[in-house]
């Protein structure tokens, strides 16, 4: 369903050039979820955006259901793809109500049946009808990003690409995402690209996971091998020793500026 | 070195008067600290910052701190003023926040901001205070100290900042440090850095220190006992080896709510709020708290 081959992405030009992704290539087929851990600048948040074509890249393709994809997407390419963002509360238009921001992609994509679509997603998310006409603040963070998930989903997209959907979240509240996420796949075929820094969270979510370290992909593995601990290179094993929580074994490192 | 504890809170509550009655943020909250590593844990709006701004006098009007008892060793905490405090916040309790890049000021020195720090509390001269900033850079692990002191805040890194702020927290040698989330803005892999190098100081000072967050994990394994709070109250207190015993719903139901590595559930348990939750804990649980 998703092709990276090759996929390179820089930044500016010259001496200042930055390559946030270098050659990256991987294969999700469909309805299965892949997760892209990695700390920050790692890429994998690049990777996520250059998919879904909001930044273009240098070099390699991406081919989405068996066709390559230019820079420049046609419209039709949102249909297949929508992505959820980290923090619904910048995602969202804080202007306009929940049901503004689901009728959106309805009219662009001239999709007609508004208001049944609309009714259908909030219960598909588990809003109700009560939350339709509210404002982003008028909302909890679960909530939010509940609708965050819903306007993804009004397209009936065949993939989903997900940047953090559940780090601004409280436990509890991720648990519900989290939920959510693992029934809408089941109930819709959902082929998912997740992107965290939270390993328990990725390996509750994704079968694959692929391990990045500035802007390459290091390693896939598994979300059972990666329980086991059974990673071979040492970025792999570093992230997974820190997110094991505290363990003053490891020591202090000195830092240079 | 005593046993008797550096803080000791009873009863402390927190009103925020509202449109509709007041708001309790902090509802009857006991508990002392040694010199030990204290975690507080509970999700958004539990009023875990609000317990340690309270500690530190920084709740403002129109929010209303009172309570039965607050003690800093000899230091009446409910007597205190405006001025009180200000001669306590950095010499006697010392809190260090999530975001190095909001907690420092932009447009000076972060060695400026140290020394400035010691010369505040100690009334040293300039030479003293940069000496003293200097110790306190190495202190933290940071390499080439004396560069690191002529640098502006954007231009160190997260993990770096955040080093930076502990040392100048340190530096009047507070008995008490409050932590709040002080490694979520961090990146995984340097956040355990930063922990290390918290738990070095204050192992090594004696001090005792308050970690608030919300991470489950994170305070299990740092800290020696946590408090569970839930809308205002400490529902729970554990020592950390004994979490899994816990027995308060809120707490089970946290903790179950955690996805976990190689133990991947098909569906995670939804967190059950009960009603009955809300309501006053008798004073009898917030004594169990106190007299741990």
């Amino acid at each position: 369903m998703v092709e990276l081959e090759g996929l390179s992405v820089t930044y500016g030009a010259g001496p200042t050039l930055v390559r946030a992704v270098i050659d990256v290539s991987l294969r999700i087929s469909a309805g299965d979820a892949l997760g892209l851990v990695g700390e920050s600048g790692s890429g994998k948040s690049t990777v996520l955006r250059a998919i879904a074509g909001l930044i273009p890249h240098a070099a390699g393709s991406v081919v989405i259901d068996g066709r390559e994809l230019p820079n420049h997407r046609p419209r039709e390419s949102r249909k297949i793809m929508q992505m959820v963002f980290q923090d619904p509360y910048g995602s969202l238009h804080p202007n306009q109500t929940v049901d503004q921001a689901l009728s959106a992609p309805i009219a662009i994509h001239r999709l007609g049946n508004a208001e049944k679509r609309i009714m259908a997603f909030l219960d598909e998310v588990g809003l109700g009808r009560e939350h339709r006409y509210r404002y982003p603040h008028q909302l909890s963070g679960g909530q939010r990003q509940r609708v965050a998930i819903a306007r993804a989903l009004i397209l009936e997209p065949k993939i989903l690409l997900l940047d953090e959907p559940t780090s601004a979240l409280d436990v509890s509240v991720q648990a519900e995402i989290l939920n959510l996420l693992t029934r809408l796949r089941r109930d819709h075929g959902l082929t998912m690209l997740m992107v965290s820094h939270d390993l328990a969270v990725i390996a509750h979510i994704c079968d694959h996971i692929g391990v990045m370290h500035s802007g390459r992909l290091l390693e896939m593995t598994t979300a059972a091998a990666l329980a086991e601990g059974r990673v071979s290179n040492p970025h792999s094993q570093q992230l997974l020793r820190a997110n094991q929580g505290f363990d003053a074994s490891g020591g202090i490192v000195d830092v240079a500026a | 070195m005593s046993d008797d504890p550096l803080l000791t809170v009873r009863n402390l509550r927190v009103v925020y008067p509202g449109d509709d009655g007041d708001f309790r943020a902090v509802r009857n909250l006991s508990f002392s600290l040694g010199r030990e590593r204290l975690g507080i844990v509970g999700e958004s709006g539990a009023g875990k910052s609000t317990t340690g701004r309270a500690i530190m006098g920084l709740i403002p009007y129109p929010g209303r701190v009172d309570a039965d008892e607050m003690r800093l060793g000899k230091i009446d905490l409910t007597r205190l003023d405006e001025k009180g405090f200000r001669r306590l916040r950095g010499k006697r309790i010392a809190m260090v926040l999530q975001d190095p890049k909001y907690s420092l000021d932009p447009v000076m020195t972060v060695g400026k901001q140290i020394a400035e720090t010691h010369r505040y509390h100690f009334g040293s001269r300039k030479k003293a205070a940069r000496a003293a900033a200097m110790e306190m850079l190495e202190a933290v692990h940071i390499r080439d100290p004396a560069r690191v002191y002529n640098q502006y805040p954007h231009q160190v890194s997260g993990g770096m900042g955040q080093r930076i702020m502990i040392a100048m927290m340190l530096i009047a040698n507070p008995d008490i440090l409050i932590a709040d989330e002080p490694t979520s803005a961090l990146d995984v892999s340097v956040q355990q850095q930063v922990l290390a190098i918290m738990d070095e100081m204050v192992k090594s000072r004696g001090m005792g220190l308050i970690l608030i967050s919300h991470n489950l994990h994170l305070v299990s394994s740092f800290c020696d006992r946590v408090l569970v709070m839930y809308a205002g109250q400490i529902v729970e207190v554990c020592d950390v080896g004994r979490l899994h015993e816990a027995l308060h719903p809120y707490t089970r139901g946290l903790l179950a709510a955690l996805p976990e590595l190689g133990n991947r559930r098909a569906e995670l348990p939804q967190l059950q709020r009960d009603p009955a939750w809300l309501l006053d804990l008798p004073a009898a649980v917030g004594a169990v708290a106190w007299s741990n």
